[in-house]
């Protein structure tokens, strides 16, 4: 099956989870499709009947609210049933709003509140060195999330204990709630500030699978530094009224929205929809 | 005797933990020798992560250990990991119910000259508040020492508070220690006082004073402030019929908070807590603190007296 397919299926998921609950965070998840597809369905080496299993890759997603795209790839490598994925949002649901580790089998850790997500990772990663375990952690963080302090701590960790086992996937939209990143607090040249604080720093366009699996296979060559990969992406990408539109970061679409929106984004080979249209 | 500081014990524990758990590791930020961490961290290096002046990532780090299997000992002044890096304990350590202890030096006003930014007055109430969170504060150097290696063993999310000023050993006879479990370091039935922390002292001290009065107090060593010992405070509560709570923190939301709570719905009595009176504390010397601020023997006893009489 081509990883864009997958891609097709976490975003028809993600809007079908979303309409369901009217209540959701469309626009990043839409973005990050690619990245997670290529993710769980491709480099991450994990076992979904065995999600503690020692050998696995860890994902952290920082960027806690865009998580059903990460249910999606959940259930969809077979954590859970993905009929569950309607519960999204739903109360008594496995499926929180934000991530809930202990809930959910797959969710390494909580997250949500941002800028939190890399200094866990860091923790992984050092943990896995520790217990002499060769495997990788990959954290995507949002860019607006990176106005916050203590990603910066934590960017200052990462190459102080040279932790090549470790991957940050920056989805870089330049949206978040309150307009653009650049007009809020710009982080720009992110580039040339990552590779100040010592990271091995590639730029990729996020929704090329090839370009993913690329960056991937390049961060494994990669010796004594961690990796970022500043990831371009859209916000709301395949659903063109949603497309860099910052309303979307945490709007539900109504349900003639959505049925135009699962129209655009197309049909997905790749396993059955949630709902039937 | 020889005096030592809550933080003394704590490292000696530590080092002993480094030898008899490999999965303990500790982390700093930038305070390793004031919290006593140096012991563990020059014998097993490979083990200790130095994390710089970072209190948020250090906590979201020792998360992610914890998440690895490991037992992260987080380490810093009370004031910084409480409340600089709160948030980050409520849901990369709480709420993911991993396996960190949080180990603090400077609780509270007897961090003395460095005055009420360095003062933890608050750190309790904040830490209590966190579900899955466990608080201890223990009464002295050997008591912290149990109370690191009993920590090490819980399974869960523990805040162990410690002083820095060297006090004298008061626990050496107590029962054994237990996380939850109150130690009754002397019998009374007019009066009860609860304690924790460097007030414990203070708390067999005003005893002394009382018993010569003709008033006998129990002392009740209140080393774990969450979970509460509720079968100890309702036993006390019935028995004495009266209680004075003495800590080295604000009276809202500390131990007298927990006390209070509590008791209001199980067993109404009298209760007058010790403790600063909501308010910031200032540089001095310890002891000048503690008198300025109604921390000692004279004030348990006076409240004592006080509650005595509202029986």
């Amino acid at each position: 099956m081509h990883l864009d397919e997958v891609a097709k299926r976490v975003r028809r998921d993600v809007i079908q989870m979303i309409m369901h609950s009217q209540s959701g965070h469309p626009g990043g998840a839409l973005g990050a499709a690619e990245l997670l597809s290529v993710l769980y369905f491709k480099t991450m080496r994990h076992r979904p009947e065995e999600p503690n299993w020692e050998g696995r890759d860890q994902f952290v997603l920082s960027n806690g609210h865009i998580c059903s795209a990460m249910y999606s790839c959940l259930a969809r490598s077979g954590y859970f049933n993905t009929q569950e994925l309607l519960t999204f949002r739903k109360i008594n649901s496995r499926l929180q709003g934000h991530p809930s580790r202990h809930d959910l089998p797959g969710v390494e850790t909580a997250s949500g509140p941002l800028g939190q997500g890399l200094s866990i990772a860091n923790g992984m990663a050092l943990g896995m060195r520790l217990a002499g375990i060769d495997r990788k952690v990959y954290c995507l963080v949002g860019d607006g999330e990176m106005q916050e302090g203590q990603i910066w701590e934590a960017c200052m960790t990462s190459p102080q204990y040279k932790l090549n086992n470790l991957v940050l996937i920056v989805s870089w939209n330049d949206i978040q709630i309150d307009g653009t990143v650049t007009q809020v607090k710009n982080l720009d040249p992110l580039s040339t500030k990552l590779e100040a604080f010592g990271w091995h720093v590639l730029k990729i366009d996020g929704h090329d699978i090839s370009d993913i699996e690329t960056a991937f296979a390049e961060a494994d060559r990669i010796k004594n530094k961690p990796t970022a990969i500043i990831a371009k992406t859209i916000l709301g990408k395949g659903v063109s009224y949603m497309e860099n539109k910052s309303e979307w970061h945490g709007k539900a679409p109504s349900i003639e929205e959505s049925l135009r929106a699962l129209k655009e984004i197309g049909t997905s080979e790749f396993q059955a929809d949630l709902v039937a249209e | 005797m020889a005096l030592e500081s809550g933080r003394d014990g704590f490292g000696k524990a530590l080092l002993e933990l480094g030898e008899t758990n490999s999965k303990v590791v500790a982390l700093s930020a930038d305070l390793t020798e004031s919290i006593r961490a140096h012991w563990f961290a020059e014998k097993y290096p490979h083990r200790f992560f130095q994390m710089g002046v970072a209190e948020q990532d250090m906590i979201g780090t020792s998360a992610g250990l914890a998440l690895s299997g490991f037992i992260p000992f987080a380490t810093t002044f009370a004031v910084f990991a409480a409340q600089r890096a709160q948030e980050q304990i409520r849901m990369a350590v709480c709420y993911n119910r991993s396996n960190v202890k949080i180990a603090v030096s400077h609780g509270g006003l007897t961090v003395g000259e460095d005055g009420a930014t360095h003062q933890g007055l608050e750190d309790i109430a904040v830490m209590r508040v966190l579900p899955e969170m466990t608080v201890l504060v223990p009464a002295d150097s050997e008591e912290a020492r149990l109370a690191t290696l009993a920590a090490a063993e819980w399974d869960g999310p523990v805040y162990l508070r410690l002083g820095r000023t060297p006090t004298p050993v008061v626990t050496e006879n107590a029962d054994p220690f237990q996380i939850g479990k109150a130690r009754i370091l002397a019998e009374g039935n007019d009066v009860t006082i609860v304690a924790c922390g460097i007030m414990v002292n203070a708390a067999l001290q005003a005893r002394e004073m009382l018993e010569k009065e003709g008033v006998a107090a129990r002392v009740l060593d209140m080393h774990t402030i969450k979970p509460l010992d509720q079968e100890a405070l309702l036993k006390a509560a019935v028995e004495t019929k009266c209680m004075v709570t003495a800590e080295e923190h604000s009276v809202i939301g500390g131990l007298g908070g927990a006390v209070t709570e509590f008791l209001s719905a199980e067993q109404p009595i009298p209760i007058l807590r010790v403790g600063t009176q909501d308010t910031f504390g200032e540089s001095g010397t310890p002891d000048e603190l503690l008198e300025k601020y109604h921390l000692t023997p004279d004030a348990i006893k006076k409240a004592c007296q006080k509650v005595v009489q509202s029986k």
